[in-house]
């Protein structure tokens, strides 16, 4: 009796998806719009990871000796600075490729490049470039620099100077806003999720409102609440299924259309690879919603008809 | 054996819908309740369906207080009771067949049960070319005999119907009643509302009259009075 009841109730179900044909086209727009902002929630805070990853990657310290320094004591401090938890990675610029660099910097301006060619020895001192984990924690790591413990063989000092002093007011800034926009981030893409689940909620109380009169006759010829509510069930689940296939091909031409924009606009974040790339999860959180909104509607919106 | 024992209906704006009715219907008796529209009539089908609980007094059927039975057995009860109403309530997105087979499958029967049943009760009614047609592709007469063939499939102990010719014209109005007093003779009970003067005379059973909530005339081979 188990497997004809579900039978029934599957049959039912897909047969008044089938026939009420506006009811169904205005449902499964509705849950289509809610499904896109779900998708588009999981592509913002993936741009917004991506964007503050690539911020947080261009703050760094650069540590500048100066030019009588000797580069063994470098390499030292260097493995010093290296065994600090807060570190991430140092690279060391030796004085020959901070001239190159520089050289190549400034290949378009002939007078600062005679300047140095009269100058005759390079000016310029090695550099380490210190990255830390998290951008807080570069304070700490230029107070280790600025201690006594950082000192060449001899006991001297050999730090010109710390670009973080200059910095640290852009630093402290960018990383407040950093921490502020995963907040407000979190924070609206919560709203607009609740908020779209609430409008199709609404649509499916709206077309079970519109099957009042025929579950009260359901009713009262006898069939019992899992008979009833099974095919609105039923029907709530390919709302959502249908509206979640359909999403996902939408969405497939709109971060192509997007693609180049958000690559130029977020640090080479592209919208379109990512998305071919993250299908399968997005996919899983998309029908995944569909469903569970389908379902879930129904279920609850029918239970105040089923009363007679 | 219906006995409706005292009951009376108040609604919350404390209209009196029923004033202490008693009534009892046997097995297998053709009983019509008339009376002018506010009297009362489907309220008392309203509160044997239990679509509605009495303010007092209580309905039996076969010794058991409806208005007590749980969920369950208020299901497995209308499964007994087939109903015929003014305005037919078919499933509209449903055929002919589906409708009747919907019942059918309420009342947990089989694939093959409902398979042969089905055809064979809309022969009954006289509609097996729509077998395969909507709600809405009928006429009124046919509508209504979907719905007594509807409430005929399960064979039911008792046929309620309720206006059941308050939206036809004449000829129909009489097909319904013939079909209705076919039913009756075949052993089932029968309770049939209506204000139709037309009907009682032509059918020479019992009819309880009401009138404001109240019960004003029990005739066991009644004439339309009111």
């Amino acid at each position: 009796m188990f497997w004809t009841k579900l039978k029934r109730i599957l049959r039912t179900g897909f047969f008044n998806f089938w026939r009420d044909s506006t009811v169904t086209l205005a449902s499964v727009l509705v849950m289509m719009v809610t499904l896109l902002v779900i998708g588009l929630i999981s592509f913002s805070s993936a741009i917004l990871d991506t964007t503050l990853t690539e911020l947080r990657n261009k703050i760094d310290i650069n540590v500048t000796f100066i030019t009588s320094a000797n580069e063994e004591d470098i390499l030292d401090i260097k493995h010093t600075i290296e065994s600090l938890p807060e570190v991430l990675l140092v690279t060391y610029v030796s004085r020959d490729e901070a001239l190159a660099l520089f050289k190549a910097r400034h290949s378009s301006d002939q007078s600062i490049l005679s300047a140095l060619d009269e100058l005759g020895e390079n000016p310029l001192g090695a550099v380490l470039n210190i990255r830390a984990r998290d951008p807080s924690q570069y304070a700490s790591v230029a107070e280790f620099l600025e201690s006594g413990d950082v000192l060449s063989s001899a006991g001297l000092t050999i730090i010109d100077r710390i670009n973080y002093f200059q910095n640290k007011v852009a630093i402290d800034k960018l990383t407040r806003i950093i921490a502020s926009a995963d907040r407000l981030g979190f924070a609206l893409a919560l709203f607009f999720a609740i908020i779209s689940v609430l409008i199709a909620f609404n649509t499916i109380r709206l077309t079970i409102y519109l099957a009042r009169d025929e579950i009260s006759v359901m009713r009262l010829v006898g069939a019992s609440t899992t008979y009833i509510r099974g095919p609105f069930v039923v029907v709530g689940i390919i709302y959502g299924v249908v509206a979640g296939l359909l999403t996902l091909l939408l969405l497939l031409p709109l971060t192509y259309w997007l693609g180049s924009t958000t690559e130029s606009f977020f640090i080479g974040f592209n919208i379109f690879s990512y998305y071919l790339r993250h299908f399968l999860e997005i996919a899983f959180i998309v029908m995944v919603s569909g469903v569970f909104i389908g379902a879930l509607s129904s279920a609850l919106a029918i239970r105040k008809y089923l009363k007679i | 054996m219906i006995v409706f024992d005292r009951v009376s209906k108040i609604y919350p704006d404390s209209s009196v819908a029923l004033d202490e009715v008693t009534l009892s219907i046997e097995p297998n008796e053709f009983v019509s309740i008339v009376g002018p529209s506010g009297a009362g009539k489907t309220t008392l089908l309203k509160l044997f369906l239990a679509e509605e609980k009495p303010t007092d007094g209580a309905v039996y059927y076969e010794s058991a207080n409806i208005h007590t039975l749980n969920r369950k057995e208020i299901d497995v009860f209308r499964r007994k009771v087939g109903m015929v109403f003014q305005d037919f309530r078919l499933l509209l997105n449903k055929t002919v067949y589906e409708n009747i087979a919907f019942t059918m499958e309420a009342a947990g029967r089989t694939d093959e049960e409902i398979e042969s049943d089905v055809p064979h009760v809309l022969e009954l009614v006289d509609l097996t070319p729509k077998i395969w047609n909507f709600p809405r592709e009928l006429s009124g007469g046919e509508k209504q005999r979907v719905a007594i063939a509807r409430a005929l499939v399960n064979e039911p102990d008792i046929i309620i119907a309720d206006e059941p010719t308050g939206n036809l014209d004449p000829a129909n109005t009489y097909d319904i009643v013939q079909i209705l007093k076919k039913i009756n003779d075949l052993g089932t009970t029968v309770i049939l509302a209506t204000h139709n003067k037309g009907i009682i005379d032509l059918l020479k059973r019992r009819v309880v009259a009401m009138e404001r909530g109240r019960v004003v005339r029990d005739d066991r081979a009644g004439k339309y009075f009111v």
